[in-house]
């Protein structure tokens, strides 16, 4: 008899059977690792007032079609995994209850500006390549371990911090690139994500790697392709506002802030 | 090659806007002088060439707006494709008919100016 994994049988206690509602979710499927199809696959699944669309996924998953490809992990828009675009707009699943869309019908596809690995899951490398360009650290010559008198802190003020902390909360979901218009054209574009990184620790007092980081994003793919649509900050779930962090960062870059 | 950072780039790009706006309200100002079928009679608009005034007025514009288009033209044309070749081509291309526009527009002013049309 085949086993039901501990995680799979959590789930299944999750469904509740008492709901008299229900949605139709219609998923996007494909597999160009085997061929370039693309279809919807409709799934009706029951649902309650605190469903998420995370939930009706599990749901379909477990009970309609064990195949689904989607990925997620902690179901509390902490870790960025479940990113999707959900009735056109990009969005974490977990983190979209069924009754805030005011529709019978819900569509699931993959985000946009991404390569697809297999039905709603994407490849991340270019954005994970981006952040990893704008140096996101502190960077600086001195250590906070101190050679005399053991560890210290980089004391910083709550007025500096409050230069940067919103954008500290960003969780690489990359909603926000996945919206950019400029995304869609230019495939070396930086992105709205890493611009925010970078903007979050050039604001940072403790750094000294301000130089560094304009450099990289002054380049003919960097900052100046950005339109100010606006559509990153609109999408991002954690109240990040990359589009105010770029438009910072160009004051640096015009020299109009230090 | 020289390569400007695209800051520097940017900053020209604004600077020639905001300059070619303040010289264009200026033409349009001056254009109120008169009545809008007199200012496009040919003796009036040779006039304009003939005065040295004026036809700094219309080379700096010129100069203003081929800079600021075509390096507009640039970065749309940069948006659309991608690759090394295609972007030193299209930047050659761009300060390439900037140079061409420019040097077209000041044979006019000039000869104009010097009584030779």
């Amino acid at each position: 008899m085949a086993t039901i994994h501990p995680k799979l049988s959590d789930e299944l206690s999750q469904t509740v059977v008492s709901s008299t509602k229900s949605v139709k979710i219609k998923i996007k499927r494909s597999n160009p690792n085997v061929n370039s199809e693309q279809k919807f696959d409709d799934f009706v699944v029951p649902i309650e007032k605190w469903t998420t669309v995370l939930d009706v996924l599990l749901d379909v998953k477990s009970h309609l079609d064990h195949s689904v490809g989607v990925r997620y992990s902690c179901r509390q828009a902490s870790c960025g995994s479940c990113g999707m675009k959900i009735n056109g707009k990009p969005g974490l699943a977990c983190f979209t209850k069924i009754s805030e869309l005011d529709s019978d019908t819900v569509t699931v596809e993959p985000m946009d500006n991404y390569p697809v690995v297999r039905d709603l899951a994407v490849n991340m490398d270019r954005m994970i390549n981006n952040h990893k360009k704008v140096m996101p650290y502190v960077i600086r010559e001195d250590s906070e371990i101190d050679a005399e008198s053991g560890i210290r802190e980089f004391l910083q003020s709550p007025e500096n911090v409050d230069k940067y902390i919103q954008f500290s909360s960003c969780i690489k979901c990359g909603l926000c690139n996945s919206a950019c218009p400029t995304m869609a054209m230019d495939k070396t574009f930086v992105g709205p994500q890493a611009l925010a990184q970078a903007y979050r620790y050039i604001a940072d007092d403790r750094d000294k790697g301000k130089n560094k980081r304009l450099k990289v994003i002054d380049e003919s793919h960097g900052i100046w392709r950005c339109h100010f649509a606006g559509s990153c900050s609109q999408v991002c779930p954690k109240g990040v506002d990359p589009a105010m962090g770029i438009q910072l960062l160009r004051g640096y870059l015009l020299g109009i802030r230090d | 090659m020289m390569v400007l950072r695209e800051s520097i780039i940017m900053k020209i790009h604004y600077g020639t806007a905001l300059g070619a706006l303040f010289l264009t309200v200026i033409h349009i100002m001056m254009r109120l002088t008169q009545d809008f079928h007199e200012s496009l009679e040919y003796e009036n608009v040779i006039a304009n060439y003939e005065s040295v005034g004026y036809a700094i007025l219309l080379e700096l514009l010129l100069i203003l707006i081929s800079v600021h288009g075509f390096n507009g033209l640039r970065v749309i044309l940069l948006e659309m494709n991608q690759g090394p070749t295609y972007e030193k081509l299209v930047t050659i291309g761009c300060l390439a008919g900037m140079a061409a526009l420019i040097a077209y527009g000041s044979r006019t002013i000039i000869m104009t100016n010097m009584g030779m049309l």
